[in-house]
């Protein structure tokens, strides 16, 4: 964020970034300009556009922030000529050529996800420079102070601005950090999984990979499901437990959709893995109509494409609900400590009518949680198998004495 | 990204065992050693802010008092100062880091900072991973 942005009100500016800075960075970029430059450049042209525009609207708004934007970023740039003589003449003169403007967002992404960015930089700086969110935005999605995010930000540009971007781009590495966006959920004013979505559809569209699609349909399946997750007061209402008439029929159908094509192109990747699991109990009726067999078959897929440990953890799960409680703690035996494993022994154990041990397991899962929802989940799990009687007997929650076992089998 | 509390105890009679340079109060260095002290710690602020890793810190007072809750339309009731604190805090700083690794890295960094006779005075840091407020956008 440069000085000048500071200055003008950042919530006027901010459906007009939206709307358009991410496109004009991406065409500066594009044409050889330096990412942190760019996007100085690019704000400027945005708040001149806010003090030109309520007189005088542009024909095209777009192509004139794209001029303003380009022009001060020459002048910035011709400011510096003894640092930057050598690449003068073919800043002036950019290539020509209509412009590709679903390559140069390709380009701005995989310069935003760059590997020699931590993952938090690159999720800060992607969502900034390709969702067009102010930097106040960001850092209230992740709780940090406005400045401290304007660092990160701007220390990222420079990262990205000295490596630059050598070969093609890493779009294994650009999706990781789309689904990191997504698992953050909510964060302030900005619901960041839509942010995701809306990230990941644009890249469907620029690189028709298909675990670009893959990921996609995983993003929407569980989108569809995400109303149903939670309970009034805020608790985890795990999957078994959903109210499936609250799960959306079109994003569902859409995923599904999107997935099969995917799918029939024959090249497998642990996204299109993913969803299908997803897909798979998105198409039960009632969680007991679930086909668990064919969920264990997709989880051997995905222990073929990767050897992770939490894959491991949730296939037993899936073994644990297709052939029993004793297959899936058999499967369990070989899973190295990882977050959420004693949680799901719990939820064997109790399966296995060991209620006891499955209880002191469950006091010991909250006591490993990393999130308060998680913890109070499993807390609750375990005052349920004890029976402790609430003092207020109307109070007796009935989630949880009904409730199941504490990790969702469709964990990933 | 994890948020991470360090809580600086000045550790003398709890937690891990001291070692001789973490031993010697404040009260005992030079003016000069108290301010290398103060400004090392400003500048491993600076360090975080600039890396974008600062979420917020406070120095406390050494003293304060226990408080509760002594029933419907009573005054709360209060306990303390107690002079003989087993656990005192002397401040609190929240990081934003990328893994447990960094964040035992930034600790450590604080407590290198200097004490008497300008060596690092290795004192203990406590470090807390916050828990997240809701679960992850997928299950």
């Amino acid at each position: 964020m440069t000085r000048v942005a500071d200055a003008a009100d950042d919530r006027t500016l901010e459906p007009l970034l939206k709307e358009h800075g991410p496109r004009v960075l991406a065409v500066l970029v594009r044409r050889g300009a330096d990412f942190a430059a760019a996007e100085d450049a690019v704000q400027e042209a945005l708040i001149e556009a806010l003090g030109r525009w309520p007189d005088r609207m542009p024909r095209d708004p777009f192509a004139w922030l794209v001029t303003v934007a380009w022009r001060k970023y020459l002048d910035a740039h011709r400011s510096q000529t003894a640092r930057h003589r050598r690449e003068q003449a073919e800043l002036d003169e950019p290539p020509p050529g209509p412009t590709e403007q679903s390559d140069d967002t390709l380009r701005l992404l995989f310069l935003c996800c760059h590997p020699a960015l931590t993952s938090s930089s690159a999720v800060a700086l992607t969502l900034r420079a390709v969702g067009g969110l102010t930097t106040r935005q960001v850092a209230e999605a992740y709780l940090v102070p406005e400045a401290t995010m304007a660092q990160r930000i701007s220390r990222a540009k420079r990262t990205v601005a000295a490596e630059g971007l050598s070969g093609p781009g890493d779009l294994g590495r650009v999706l990781r950090v789309l689904y990191l966006i997504f698992n953050e959920g909510y964060g302030g004013e900005v619901d960041l999984a839509a942010e995701a979505i809306l990230l990941t559809r644009e890249l469907v569209a620029q690189a028709p990979e298909p675990e670009v699609a893959g990921l996609l349909a995983l993003m929407l399946l569980h989108h569809a499901r995400r109303a149903s997750r939670f309970a009034g007061d805020g608790g985890l209402v795990t999957l078994a437990e959903q109210d499936r008439g609250r799960w959306d029929t079109d994003l569902i159908s859409e995923g599904i959709g999107i997935l099969q094509d995917a799918l029939a192109r024959d090249r497998l990747g642990e996204f299109q893995v993913q969803a299908a699991i997803a897909a798979l109990h998105a198409d039960a009726p009632t969680a007991d109509e679930t086909d668990w067999v064919q969920i264990v078959e997709w989880y051997d897929e995905l222990t073929v494409l990767t050897d992770s440990p939490v894959v491991a953890l949730n296939r037993a799960v899936a073994v644990g609900e297709a052939d029993g409680p004793q297959a899936g703690l058999r499967a369990l035996a070989d899973v190295p400590p990882v977050p959420r494993r004693t949680a799901a022994e719990a939820h064997l154990r109790e399966r296995a009518g060991e209620a006891t041990i499955a209880a002191e397991l469950y006091v010991v899962a909250a006591r490993e949680a990393t999130n308060v929802a998680e913890r109070d989940h499993l807390t609750r799990q375990a005052a349920r198998l004890r029976g402790v009687a609430s003092d207020q007997s109307a109070g007796v929650d009935q989630r949880a004495a009904s409730g199941q076992g504490a990790v969702d089998p469709d964990l990933t | 990204m994890a948020k991470y509390l360090l809580l600086k105890h000045y550790r003398r009679s709890a937690g891990p065992a001291n070692l001789p340079e973490a031993d010697i109060p404040m009260d005992e260095w030079s003016e000069q050693e108290i301010s290398a002290h103060m400004r090392y710690m400003n500048d491993f602020a600076d360090r975080l802010r600039e890396r974008g890793e600062y979420v917020g810190g406070d120095a406390l007072a050494p003293e304060g008092a226990f408080v509760r809750y002594d029933g419907e339309g009573r005054p709360p009731v209060t306990d303390g100062p107690f002079a003989e604190t087993k656990d005192l805090i002397a401040g609190w700083m929240i990081i934003d880091v990328d893994s447990q690794e960094r964040a035992y890295e930034a600790a450590a960094e604080l407590s290198a900072a200097p004490g008497k006779g300008g060596a690092p005075i290795h004192e203990w840091l406590e470090v807390r991973p916050l828990l997240g407020w809701s679960a992850p956008g997928t299950e």
